[in-house]
Parts: structure tokens; C-alpha cells; sequence
């Protein structure tokens, strides 16, 4: 290498309580340039960025293996604060800035500059006076040298949001030895202008020396901006490349990469038909923190199994919640020819579909209570079933028989591995937990089964189990089942089809057998040149 | 909520002596030693024995009502009800209204419930609606509306138009007494009713079978479709709403039969006791209740009708019984009200420092 490296990985791996996420990462980055490193969620991307900059994350849990150097010098990074006297700068997704404070004392806090006066010649220097001429100064040519046209003296509450970024920026550039500074997803949360604006600034920083590490997902953005791009899969780093001799399409496919095979499904009487519709959502959108979904139109056909696949933050996870009432939603949802009450559960449980929630233990489960309870209660609730008439007209109480066998049958048949009903699910593995709520949900003999991330924080022997079932479900009884989840392979072994969701709304439907790189694209936001499915 | 299993366990069966431990709990096996070696001591003084189960049991009884009041708003996860007091003098104005028209026996007694149950069923749900504004607050909040309901019943009693001079300050002809005795009115018809000696103890049948009666109800309650949503609003409010339960009707719901069956725990205790006190005596009338209940092994998390009658069973008879004890054994000394506070209120401060399990 002709110049040296500003920071230089060597070998980095790391493990996670056995569970590998980073394998053999070798990357180098050179003083003014910008390193892009890509993946899909789950990729490793966030580790190897703890791990650079000492996060305690990373020591906690037994540290990593192989060597970070800078200028050719092994360094042991063990905390944020010594990354940052090595010259590591770190901007971070969400904003770490203080509103009532402002530009210029968010940009200088914890490194003040501070003159004498008579108490601190008493008291020490804790009792210096801020020098905030010179802070003022100092935070004016950081910001110069953004060219970002904003007065150092505002508060940053009163700041657009885009701009509140620039500040964090400018508060890496102002540490005087400021060397190499991490991008993590900067443009996430940015309008497109504003990301605009952003990638000036980075190139300006670049042309100053400043390396730079940019983590993204948007395509465009690192075709636009970086010199070297590197891709990540599954903790490995899959292929170095250099802008000038790759193209969108490649680091796409490389993003995606196949790893399940499809596995022979069994076959169906009926196929599902465009014509008979069991759901349609029209300019449907859901209010729900961090995944909002927004103006999203879908047709669902009867009998199939459906994927919504996506990054995480594109608003995948709000379409369900939205439908089953559990977050404020908006919109037409129409169910068998009928308009479906928006933002409220009952309604959707007697509009057939039942839910499993992403969050298995917030939502999904009464943890102290028993598997048996756990099967049946939202059954009782919504469909007033496992009651018994008593004495007295209108009162009916729990059938304890009805509840014993149902609920021994249903552990028989979907395998739960327990020592009996009456064990409280808290107990259970992770698999047989997420068997819990497959199970309290078919218990309700639903038409349209939701399901997110059925497959999260189990392990891999159980995560076939979990397919498996859903599709037996699917092909025994019927059942119409809309799949959320993350990991694009898990929704091409069971779906028929894939609706990708960007910036929430479908950035286009595609068949399982549709190439990595047309997925690659779209969960990016990109459209295929070639229209598919 | 467990199901009954139809296999059955042995006793001798090392495991099955695991599940009671495991079940029972530490602090309620300390507090059953504890009390064994009361007895023990009582015993030894050469103390009278069945003078001192009597009092126990008629305790018991007198309080189940109100430690019952904790258990609703304990399952749907309002916490434990320490607005007790506005339950409480619902069952107040219901007794003093019966006590107007001079009414006795049971007539007395059901004439004050039924006087007591609108007033508390409204009460409780315009507490209710309070305590819904400030979620996650419910137990410091509850304690202070507690504290001004039975300060601004004080006007009451004394501006109330009651005309029965029984009750009436004798100088001055207008305000209620600050104690009314019930002893021609209803005073003991529930601890009289069917009431027998056994080796000596007096069993006062009507009174414990008052509170068998309303613990019955309320563990069938908690098997009804109403009973399981609350069960389910309490464990997780998320589920409970995914399964199309309104949570907030059934926090709502809780708070009115807790405020309900604190007005009837006034009552009977009001007859039990043999007085109607009233101005600032149901100030502090929460916290035996609190504490009580967590002694059975309720926590914010779980409670269960077995929890509170094991609590009301260990509170009351650890106070009826150790204080005659002590008193006896450090001669002279009267610590009797100290102990009953340092017990009482010990206990509701190591309960609530822990919110997992009690």
C-alpha cells in the first residue's frame, strides 16, 4: 500500500455467547478517503463499529480476536473515550445533542474552554470561567468547514431536524486531532436534501485528510460519495471493491448473497388466484414509532403465503400492528369485501386474523402465567369460547376441562416441549415460547394469520420448526398467512410472494426465484430495470 | 390463575414439599415460626390461650372485607388500593343512615350495605377517573385522595342533617359524635349469628362466613370472561389489548368493586367493633389492609384470593397475639401501639422495595 492507513483492521473476530457475527474482517482506510461499508441488517455493521470505537458492549461480552492498528501501530481500543483521544470520531444514528444548549455548547461540551478567575485560583480550576469567545470561534470554523451557514449562538432545540446532524459533525471536527470519523447511517432519519447537503460536507471533510468510515444501506448515496466500498454478509466480509469498477446492481447482489435453499413444499389444491382477494389495504398508514407506514396500497390472495420483507425502520413491522388496531392507523383496509374498523383489536379478531407480534415477550405472552392460560385467553376474550353455563343466566366461568384437553392437544400437536400446561411460559426456550403464541393465535381459527419475525432470537434448529409449521397451516387449513421479516432468505423458502417495503410503502412485489439482485435493489428502494412478479 | 391437575402428588413426595415451600414463600414461613413461638411463649407465661385465638379470629373476620379490596386493583395492576378510605366512609354514611332510622339486627346491617353500595359504586368511579390521569402514580395518589376524602367528610358529619339525638352532639343539637356505638342498632348480629364455643374459643360462624362468601365470589369472579380479561389487563397490558380487551374499562372496573368492597368491610367492621367512628378514624384504615395483603404474599405483580386470606390470617392474629405477649413478657413497658405500627408499616416498606416477587 503506497500510503499508510489512518486505521487498519487485522483479522477481527467476534462472537457473541457462541453465536459468530463477525468472521475474519480485514479493512484498511487511507487518510481522506471514504470507506463505505455495507450490508443488510444483521450483517455485522454495528459490531465492528462498537468495536472500533470501545464500545463496553464489546468487552463485556469477551472482547474480540485480531488486531486494530492505526498508522501501522497496534492499538487496544477499550473505551469510547480513549478511541477519541486516538482521533476516532463516531456520528451516531440518533442525535446525542443537548436542546436547551447551544450550538456552540453542545459542540464544546465536556471539553470547555475555560480562563482563570478568583475563585478558581481558591477553588481550583472546576471554578473557571467558560471562555466562550474563543469556544464561539472555535465552533464557527468547525462549522465553516462544514459550509454550513448556521449562528453558532441558537439553541439546538430550535434547529430543523436535518441540521441537528450537522451539529454532531461539527463537534467530531472540532476535537483537534480529529483523524477518522464513523458515519453510522447518517442519512437515515434525513430528508433527501438534507442527505444532499451531508454528502458535500463528508467530501469537504475528505479533502481535509479526515478519513472517513460511512455505514449505509442506500445504494445511491455510496456510489456517490465513497472511494472503497465494503460488503458484509452474515459477519464476512464478501468483497472489497473500488467505486470506479462496480456498479449498483453488483453490490446489490453481493448484499443479498443465497444462503437457504427453497425446500420442496407441499402442493396446494387450489392456487392462490389474483382474482379472489381475501385483503385490501388503500392508503393505509400507521402511526408507530420508528417503522410508520405511509400510504401503503397491497391486494392479498386467498390461500397464499405472503412476505413483507424490508430493512428494518422502512415500516414492515407497523403494517400489522396497524391492522390488528395495536398502534393508530389510518387509511381503507377491506376484508372480504367489507371495510375492516381501523384501531380496534376486537374488530380485527372478529374480522378472522390473528396476530403474532415481533415482540414475542411484550406483546405476544403472559410470561408468569401458564402455556394453557396463555393458549386460550385471547380465544375467551374474543371468541367467548372455553366457558361453561353455571346456575345463574349470563354468568359462564373458565372450563377447566375444555381448557386441560384443548391445551394438551395443541402442545401434542404443534410439539411444545414442556413439563406440562401448567408450566408458566416464562420457563420455555425461545422456540417453544414463539410456539406458544402460533399456538394462541391458531387457536382462534383465523383466515389471515400475521406473523413478525417468527423466526427472531431462536435458534436455527427451531427456526425450521417455526417455518414448518406456518407452512402446514397454510396448506392444512387454509389459512391466508402475511409474513414479516428481516431476513429476506427465511421469506423466499415459504412465500409466494415477496411485497418489499421502503420508506413505508411497497417498493415492489416480487417472486421468491427473483434474483439477488433485483431484492438487493429493492429493499435499497431502487426499482429493477425490468419489472418482475 | 393455575388449572387443576387431575394427577395427584404424594405428600411424602420430597418435590411436592418443594412446591409448598416454593409456594408459601420465605417471609410467610418466618412469620408462621414466628407466630408458633408466640404461641409457645403465650403458653409458657401461662396466658389465656383461647381468650387470645378468640380475639385473633373475630380480628379475621372483621378485616377480611378490606384486605379483600386490595385484590382487584392488585390484578389489573393498579397496585394495591391505598385510597381505602374513600371505600370506607361510603360504608360510613351507610351505617349512619341505617342508624337514623334506628333500624337493628340484620335489618340494620343490609339496610347500611345497601345505603353504602350506590355512594361507593359512584365514588369509585369518579376515583377511578382519577387515578386513570395519573397512571403509574396510583398508589402515592390514592394515599392523598384518601387522606382529603376523609378530611372532607369531617364537614359532612358535622353539617349532615341527622336528627337522631343518639348520634348528634348532646350540646348544641347539630353534628354527628365523633364515635356512634351500635350496641342497640346492629352491633355483632354477624359475630352473634350461629356463634359457638369450641375448647373454649368463641367462633363467630356469621362473620367468617361472610368473608368465606365474598372470597368465594371473587375466585369465581377471576374464572368468568371479565375476571380472566382483568387477570390478562394486569399480567400485560399489551397482550390484553392484542386479545381485544378494553384495559382501561377494566381498570376502571377494578377500582369500583375495590371501592365497593371497602364500603362493606366498613360495615361489617363497624358492626364487629361495635362503633361507628367517624371524622379523621378511617384515616389510616388503608395500611393494616396493605399490609396484610403483602404479608400473604401479593405483590404488585401477582395476587390471588389464597394470598389474601393467608395475609389477613398472619397480620391480624400476629398483632392480637403479640402484643398481649410482649406486653406480658417485658412487664410494664406498653409498646403495643409501636409494634403494631413498626409491623405494619416494615411490611408495606420491604413489599413495595420489591416489586418482583414477595
Amino acid at each position: 500500500m503506497p500510503e499508510s492507513a489512518v486505521l487498519e483492521l487485522k483479522d477481527i473476530s467476534k462472537s457473541y455467547f457462541g453465536t459468530t457475527v463477525l468472521k475474519g474482517i480485514n479493512l484498511s482506510v487511507k487518510p481522506g478517503e471514504i470507506h463505505a461499508i455495507v450490508g443488510e441488517n444483521g450483517a455485522g455493521k454495528s459490531t465492528l463499529m462498537n468495536l472500533i470505537f470501545g464500545m463496553p458492549v464489546i468487552h463485556d461480552t469477551g472482547g474480540f480476536e485480531g488486531d486494530i492498528l492505526m498508522d501501522g501501530q497496534i492499538v487496544k481500543i477499550t473505551s469510547p473515550r480513549q478511541a477519541m483521544e486516538l482521533g476516532i470520531g463516531m456520528v451516531h444514528q440518533e442525535f446525542m445533542l443537548i436542546p436547551g444548549f447551544t450550538v456552540t455548547e453542545n459542540i464544546k461540551l465536556n471539553r470547555e474552554l475555560t480562563k482563570p478567575n478568583l475563585a478558581s485560583n481558591i477553588l481550583g480550576s472546576s471554578m473557571e470561567t467558560l471562555d466562550y469567545h474563543t469556544m464561539r470561534e472555535d465552533s464557527r470554523r468547525a462549522l465553516d468547514k462544514l459550509g454550513l451557514a448556521i449562528d453558532e449562538n441558537t439553541f439546538v432545540s430550535r434547529l430543523p431536524v436535518g441540521y441537528m446532524q450537522f451539529v454532531e459533525i461539527a463537534r467530531e471536527i472540532d476535537k483537534k486531532n480529529a483523524r477518522l470519523i464513523v458515519f453510522d447511517e447518517p442519512t437515515a432519519v434525513l430528508a433527501e436534501s438534507e442527505a444532499d447537503h451531508l454528502i458535500t460536507a463528508m467530501k469537504l471533510l475528505a479533502a481535509q485528510g479526515i478519513a472517513i468510515l460511512f455505514i449505509t444501506h442506500r445504494l445511491d448515496e455510496v456510489m456517490d460519495c465513497s472511494d472503497t466500498i465494503s460488503i458484509l454478509r452474515d459477519g464476512e466480509l464478501v468483497k472489497y471493491l473500488s467505486r470506479n469498477e462496480t456498479s449498483v446492481d453488483e453490490i446489490a447482489e453481493l448484499m443479498v448473497g443465497r444462503k437457504l435453499e427453497r425446500g420442496h413444499l407441499p402442493p396446494r389444491q387450489v392456487d392462490p388466484d389474483d382474482n379472489d382477494l381475501i385483503l385490501e389495504l388503500e392508503n393505509f398508514k400507521v402511526k408507530m414509532p420508528g417503522e410508520q407506514v405511509r400510504s401503503f396500497n397491497l391486494k392479498v390472495r386467498r390461500g397464499e403465503i405472503l412476505g413483507l420483507g424490508g430493512l428494518a425502520g422502512q415500516g414492515k413491522v407497523g403494517i400489522a400492528n396497524g391492522v390488528m388496531g395495536l398502534y393508530p392507523a389510518d387509511g381503507q383496509v377491506i376484508k372480504d369485501g367489507h371495510a375492516l374498523k381501523l384501531n380496534d383489536p376486537k374488530a380485527a379478531l372478529d374480522a378472522k386474523m390473528a396476530f403474532v407480534s415481533e415482540d414475542r415477550r411484550g406483546v405476544g405472552l403472559l410470561l408468569d402465567e401458564s402455556i394453557a392460560v396463555n393458549i386460550v385467553l385471547t380465544s375467551i376474550e374474543a371468541q367467548q369460547r372455553f366457558l361453561r353455563r353455571t346456575f345463574l343466566p349470563g354468568v359462564r366461568l373458565l372450563d377447566q376441562k375444555a381448557v386441560r384437553e384443548y391445551a394438551a392437544k395443541i402442545i401434542k400437536d404443534l410439539d411444545i416441549r414442556c413439563t406440562d400446561p401448567n408450566q408458566p411460559v416464562r420457563r420455555l426456550s425461545g422456540g417453544n415460547q414463539q410456539k406458544v403464541c402460533l399456538a394462541r393465535a391458531f387457536s382462534l381459527q383465523p383466515e389471515i394469520l400475521w406473523v413478525s419475525e417468527p423466526t427472531r432470537g431462536i435458534d436455527i434448529g427451531a427456526k425450521q420448526l417455526v417455518l414448518d409449521l406456518l407452512v402446514h397451516f397454510n396448506r392444512e387449513y387454509g389459512m391466508t398467512i402475511i409474513m414479516t421479516s428481516s431476513e429476506l432468505n427465511e421469506l423466499r423458502t415459504i412465500c409466494d410472494r415477496i411485497a418489499l417495503v421502503y420508506k413505508g410503502k411497497v417498493a415492489g412485489i416480487l417472486k421468491p426465484d427473483a434474483s439477488d439482485r433485483d431484492f438487493g435493489l429493492m429493499i435499497a428502494g431502487k426499482q429493477p430495470v425490468k419489472e418482475v412478479g | 390463575m393455575e388449572l387443576q391437575m387431575t394427577k395427584g402428588k404424594r405428600i411424602s413426595d420430597p418435590s411436592h414439599l418443594r412446591d409448598f415451600y416454593e409456594k408459601f414463600g420465605l417471609p410467610r414461613l418466618i412469620i408462621s415460626l414466628f407466630l408458633l413461638g408466640l404461641f409457645m411463649l403465650a403458653l409458657i407465661m401461662k396466658m389465656d390461650i383461647t381468650l387470645l385465638l378468640s380475639a385473633s379470629i373475630d380480628r379475621i373476620g372483621m378485616n377480611g372485607l378490606l384486605v379483600l379490596a386490595m385484590l382487584p386493583t392488585l390484578v389489573t395492576g393498579v397496585g394495591l388500593n391505598f385510597g381505602l378510605p374513600v371505600g370506607f366512609v361510603c360504608g360510613l354514611v351507610g351505617g349512619v343512615i341505617s342508624m337514623e332510622y334506628n333500624l337493628t339486627g340484620f335489618t340494620g346491617l343490609f339496610t347500611a350495605m345497601l345505603c353504602a353500595l350506590p355512594l361507593a359504586i359512584i365514588s369509585g368511579y369518579l376515583y377511578a377517573a382519577l387515578l386513570d390521569r395519573v397512571r403509574g402514580q396510583e398508589m402515592m395518589v390514592g394515599t392523598y385522595v384518601g387522606f382529603a376524602v376523609v378530611a372532607g367528610m369531617c364537614i359532612f358529619w358535622l353539617t349532615a342533617p341527622f336528627k337522631n339525638p343518639a348520634m348528634i352532639w348532646a350540646i348544641g343539637g347539630k353534628g354527628l359524635r365523633v364515635t356512634l356505638t351500635l350496641y342497640e342498632h346492629y352491633s355483632k348480629v354477624l359475630n352473634n349469628f350461629l356463634v359457638f364455643d369450641l375448647f373454649g374459643v368463641t367462633i363467630p360462624t356469621g362473620l367468617l362466613l361472610f368473608f368465606a362468601f365474598f372470597c368465594w365470589l371473587a375466585s369465581l369472579f377471576f374464572q368468568t370472561r371479565t375476571g380472566l380479561a382483568m387477570i390478562a389487563t394486569g399480567a400485560n397490558p399489551m397482550y390484553a389489548k392484542s386479545s381485544g380487551i378494553n384495559t382501561r374499562k377494566m381498570r376502571y372496573l377494578s377500582i369500583v368493586i375495590s371501592n365497593v368492597l371497602a364500603a362493606l368491610g366498613a360495615v361489617v367492621y363497624a358492626q364487629s367493633y361495635g362503633f361507628l367512628q367517624l371524622y379523621t378514624a378511617p384515616l389510616y384504615m388503608a395500611f393494616p389492609a396493605v399490609a396484610a395483603a403483602l404479608i400473604g404474599g401479593a405483590t404488585l405483580k401477582k395476587a390471588t384470593v389464597s394470598h389474601i386470606v393467608i395475609g389477613t390470617i398472619l397480620f391480624q392474629t400476629l398483632l392480637t397475639i403479640a402484643l398481649p405477649v410482649t406486653q406480658t413478657v417485658l412487664q410494664g413497658t406498653d409498646i403495643s401501639e409501636i409494634a403494631r405500627m413498626i409491623i405494619s408499616n416494615g411490611m408495606i416498606l420491604y413489599a413495595l422495595t420489591r416489586n418482583e416477587r414477595g
